[in-house]
């Protein structure tokens, strides 16, 4: 396979990948012409309107059913009394990545902002005073909203699916053998999906096939499991999902409005439309889920690693688990003999948490970087010498190499950028011309490299242009530009001759587009396809007496500018509309299928990485901080689109930015609700928040983790800069805070 | 349903007549009114909309050198008034500091005066509120409530008033005239908002159908704008109710402090006017210890409402700082952050 690859790198000649092309949908987006999914109004369309529980834990007793029902406009109330049965059991979990749902199984109330009816109007209007008119009565239990009063348990799975407890070494062993020794508890808040477009379905039924309007992160997984729920066959259930206002994990999964809306348009045999108000996504679709992460961390007495002990427990929810591996992120980065990640968790009455950007990664790398910073602290040593001390040449614990990890470099030049060399090691000793106090923290970033079986389709048409198709998702970075790039390269053609196809879930599966792994999956099999579609068309005009390329099928042909050229001798070609014209030819088709090759990810660990440097100005005797500097440098294969990417990179810094310094959704400790569930009370940063930002594109080239040497860069800039702020903050400061978000009070001292 | 009439008067007069009726209420841009009726916290039978009442969108200066603020000019419109920004900065900065752009160019200097507080537990409807609903009780108390009253609050109530532009004006002994069904009265903004005592539901000594026509400062607030400044703590640089803020005017002549002005922002049910802490400032050379003395004053009779003690330092510090910002002199322009600690060089004009 990778002989394979190197080989075929030798038919690539596409100038495409590595341009710094616009967003293709760009200017469409910024007119407003973009259509997205709750912009489709079929004809005879109803809309739907959950009716949400105020209580977290419970059961309603009562709704005012005659009520909504008797208003102008209503057409339907669905409640547990008289939702239609689902083909599949809603508190059964879906595998690989199905939850439990609440789609009005019962009375029982679980979280906060839970649908407990679902009301449906001719009019939005309607439907939402029709909600409102339900009046719901509730018996109330108490609410478990913290470690001290919901259960604690073992979690059986961490994540998707991974093991809870991972163990290299003896990490006890290594601590009594320390020098020094760290340890700390830290502590991320819950946080709560906010893409600027909510959730929203357009769902149709025409006999037992459905269509669905919605943004989709990952169409083929989604269409089976709506397959399943309605007892239909999935090639019965089509998404269409144009654009995604944003993604972030939370429209990979499904959820109970949505179905509730599906369930309501077959019972109606109407076309119902459902879109979550602002307030109604703190709860049902997922969020970033708290953590309580303590660190050990035993050092010798050169600042070497003796062990790493990183412990979280993860709330999750009542009534199904989706476990935070926060611990993990402990797992890949620094060199230690010793490492334990573990996990336990803890049920509270809430909506189960999801993946949110970088989930895992982002917490624990926020407890473990201001960790490692506290560590190098107590050695006296600078935290990016501390952090190169103990790099980790191979993956800890496995010994496997990685299959490409340019962090040094990235260390280097994100240093050299940010004028590092500079820096005090004294907390509490620089500052400003205007007297404030100024920082600077680091933290190294990471994520993994997963990659999804994707299929997709190439067929290069008579008039020289090619048609191109995946089933992915473009969530706003740009993911169908990269795309088309990489498609492309491989049929040797421009861009703009290209057209890309993507979003319907009829085309070829694009696989999932999370992890930071669409590029790479769905990148790899348009590839594929394309060399596909270049072979078949090479296939006639070999064979053909007249082409200029006849009897070039054992030198081989290489696909540039539109045209075949015979390998030995460019100067004889022929184009693609002439190679297709005289063969009578319309169009030829390329189709592939790729994964990654088990063998060699068995053989290598995969990570892109990243290096964080931010500078923090805090006032002294006010607390107020404001982050003034960010520099990223990270390493992550092979770029597709640099302008792309950096965007990718500056989002995640900005999040980091965030998750360091202002998001927290605010439970009340003694009901379960959340109190700041709007974008006035729930912080994200403002464009007055965001610093300069710089983010270094290291050069990394990565021949295992997939043929076209990409990895991914969605999700790795959260990582990294949370704990490069926090550990900031503390060298203005000389106060570590170890709870995120780091807020006034925590700095109000002397 | 909610419904409610919706009344657009021609005149001052008939708007009166129109709000008088129990459970009205006036509509200026609605930046605030519209999303409390969306969330259900505020259900007025009747909304007098005053938008197109003629002559309330007018600055007028008058021949003492104090100003007539019309109750529908916009917070962006005053703001960015030169005569105004220069003669009265404090207030200038304090609206620059509220809110976001788009906000603040629909927000109106009447509607602002008149807007209700973010303690969450008056918007979640499913929370006891004696604010939204007389008697219910409170919530927040034993709540989320970091950011909630210091000063002046009672087992009743412990919200706050959100307004940086009522604080400077209420430093400023600013008036608002106000029409209603017995005619025109003046009310000093500082005796606009009510503490919440034991009916916290009365949020301002406006009575029914009063409305607010315009707001005057007087030409005595001019004599501080060469020392005055609004200081603002928030969680994020822009679009964030403050923490805790304070406006401070100084009045200096030979070197001694003639006359001062403390409010504090973000503390109690209203904007909280320090005349103990001005009174002893006055005579004095302006000092550090005499700027802490005046704090330490300001927040004498502060107690926490709940998670919050560490408001009232803060506030302590806040003083201190507005006090030493003021003293330093108005700045020259606008900072490039008005109302922010960490925008201490002037700047360009704002525009976040």
């Amino acid at each position: 396979m990778l002989h394979e690859t190197v080989l075929r790198q030798h038919a690539r000649h596409g100038s495409n990948a590595g341009q710094p092309l616009t967003r293709r949908d760009g200017v469409l987006k910024v007119t407003g012409r973009a259509t997205y999914a709750a912009d489709n109004h079929p004809e005879g369309m109803l809309y739907a309107v959950t009716a949400v529980s105020r209580i977290a834990r419970g059961r309603v007793t009562a709704l005012d059913v005659d009520a909504a029902r008797a208003h102008p406009g209503v057409v339907e109330v669905i409640t547990p009394a008289n939702r239609p049965p689902l083909a599949h059991d809603p508190d059964e979990k879906m595998p690989p990545f199905g939850f439990r749902v609440e789609v009005l199984q019962d009375d029982s109330v679980r979280y906060v902002n839970q649908p407990i009816a679902l009301v449906v109007a001719e009019t939005l209007e309607a439907a939402t005073e029709g909600a409102a008119l339900l009046n719901p009565q509730y018996e109330a239990e108490s609410a478990r909203t913290g470690p001290h009063n919901g259960e604690h348990f073992a979690p059986p799975a961490i994540g998707v699916g991974a093991p809870p407890r991972t163990a290299h070494g003896d990490v006890e062993a290594g601590l009594a053998a320390a020098a020094r020794v760290t340890e700390a508890e830290y502590v991320t808040p819950p946080q709560y999906h906010n893409a600027m477009e909510p959730h929203a379905v357009v769902a149709q039924w025409d006999g037992d096939r459905l269509t669905l309007d919605m943004p989709n992160q990952a169409l083929a997984l989604s269409c089976a499991s709506y397959a399943a729920y309605f007892g239909i066959p999935v090639e019965n259930v089509v998404i269409r999902s144009p654009f995604l206002g944003g993604g972030f994990g939370s429209k990979a999964i499904l959820n109970g409005p949505h179905i509730l809306a599906i369930v309501a348009a077959r019972m109606l045999n109407r076309p119902v439309k459902l879109a979550l108000t602002r307030t109604q996504m703190y709860g049902p679709v997922g969020h970033r889920g708290r953590t309580w992460q303590k660190l050990r961390i035993g050092t010798d007495s050169d600042g070497r690693l003796t062990a790493l002990h990183h412990h979280a427990l993860c709330a999750t929810s009542s009534f199904d688990e989706f476990i935070e591996p926060a611990a993990n992120a402990s797992l890949p980065l620094y060199a230690s003999p010793a490492i334990l990640s573990e996990h336990e968790a803890l049920r509270l009455d809430i909506g189960t948490p999801g993946p949110m950007r970088a989930p895992g990664e982002a917490s624990g790398s926020a407890a473990l970087e201001v960790a490692m910073d506290e560590a190098a602290e107590a050695c006296g040593m600078d935290p990016l010498a501390f952090r190169q001390a103990n790099y980790a040449e191979t993956e800890p614990g496995t010994g496997r190499p990685f299959s490409s990890k340019a962090l040094r470099e990235c260390y280097t030049e994100g240093a050299k950028r940010f004028g590092w060399s500079r820096r005090p090691l004294a907390p509490r000793t620089m500052r400003d011309e205007n007297g404030l106090l100024v920082g600077w923290g680091m933290g190294t970033a990471v994520f993994h490299c997963p990659h999804f079986p994707a299929q997709a389709r190439a067929t290069l048409r008579a008039d020289g242009s090619a048609l191109v198709e995946t089933a992915g998702a473009d969530m706003g970075q740009g993911a169908w530009t990269a795309l088309a790039q990489i498609a492309a390269e491989a049929l040797g053609l421009e861009p703009d001759q290209v057209e890309l196809r993507s979003g319907i879930s009829t085309l070829p599966d694009g696989g999932i587009a999370g992890g930071s792994g669409h590029t790479a999956s769905a990148g790899l099999a348009l590839h594929n396809a394309g060399d596909d579609a270049i072979a078949r068309l090479a296939e006639i005009a070999v064979a053909d007496p007249a082409s200029p390329l006849f009897g070039a099928g054992n030198i081989g042909v290489v696909a540039r500018n539109g045209r075949l050229h015979r390998r030995d001798d460019e100067g004889r070609s022929e184009s693609y509309s002439d190679i297709l014209a005289r063969a009578d030819r319309s169009e030829v088709i390329g189709t592939a299928k790729a994964a990654r090759d088990p063998a060699v990810a068995e053989a290598h660990a995969m990570f892109s990485h990243g290096a964080v440097f931010a500078e923090v100005k805090v006032d002294p005797d006010l607390g107020q901080v404001r982050v003034s500097r960010l520099v990223g440098a990270f390493a992550a294969g092979r770029i597709i689109n640099p302008r792309l990417v950096r965007s990718q990179y500056f989002g995640g810094m900005i999040w980091g930015l965030s998750f360091a310094l202002q998001e927290e959704a605010i439970t009340d400790r003694r009901t379960g609700r959340i109190m700041n569930a709007d974008l006035a009370e729930y912080h994200v940063p403002v464009n007055a928040d965001v610093p300069s930002l710089d983010a270094i594109l290291v050069p990394e080239d990565d021949l295992y983790v997939n043929p076209l040497g990409v990895k991914g860069v969605g999700e790795i800039g959260i990582t990294g800069t949370v704990g490069a702020i926090a550990n900031a903050v503390w060298h203005a400061t000389g106060v570590r805070v170890r709870r995120f978000p780091i807020r006034i009070e925590d700095l109000l001292v002397n | 349903m909610n419904r409610f009439d919706y009344i657009r008067p021609a005149s001052i007069p008939e708007a009166v007549a129109a709000a008088a009726e129990q459970g009205s209420a006036y509509l200026a841009a609605g930046t605030n009114l519209l999303d409390l009726m969306k969330g259900g916290a505020a259900r007025p039978q009747r909304l007098v909309d005053i938008t197109r009442l003629p002559g309330l969108d007018r600055i007028e200066w008058q021949p003492d050198g104090g100003v007539r603020v019309g109750a529908m000019v916009r917070n962006a419109d005053l703001a960015y008034d030169e005569r105004f920004a220069g003669t009265f900065p404090a207030v200038a900065e304090a609206l620059l500091s509220g809110a976001s752009a788009q906000l603040r160019n629909a927000a109106t200097v009447g509607g602002n005066l008149m807007q209700r507080t973010r303690c969450a537990y008056f918007h979640d409807l499913a929370s006891a509120c004696n604010r939204r609903a007389p008697g219910s009780g409170c919530d927040a108390l034993g709540g989320e409530s970091r950011l909630h009253a210091v000063l002046g609050w009672s087992e009743h109530c412990i919200a706050t008033h959100p307004s940086d532009f009522c604080v400077p004006l209420t430093a400023l002994d600013a008036v608002v005239e106000v029409e209603g069904p017995h005619g025109r009265r003046e009310i000093a903004v500082d005796a606009l908002h009510m503490l919440p005592g034991a009916t916290p539901e009365q949020e301002t000594s406006l009575l029914p159908g009063e409305l607010i026509v315009a707001l005057r400062l007087p030409a005595e607030a001019a004599a501080f704008s060469r020392n005055a400044r609004y200081l603002k703590l928030r969680e994020r640089t822009s679009y964030a109710f403050a923490v805790v803020s304070a406006a401070a005017a100084l009045k200096i002549e030979g070197g001694a402090i003639r006359a001062a002005r403390i409010a504090l922002g973000g503390v109690a049910a209203k904007p909280w006017r320090a005349r103990d802490a001005e009174v002893s400032l006055v005579s004095l050379p302006a000092s550090p210890e005499a700027f802490i003395h005046a704090a330490n004053l300001a927040l004498a009779e502060a107690r926490p409402s709940g998670d919050n003690a560490f408001k009232i330092e803060l506030a302590r510090r806040i003083v201190v700082r507005a006090l030493t910002l003021a003293l330093e002199g108005t700045p020259e322009t606008m900072p490039a952050l008005p109302a922010s600690p960490l925008s201490m060089n002037p700047g360009v004009n704002h525009v976040a």
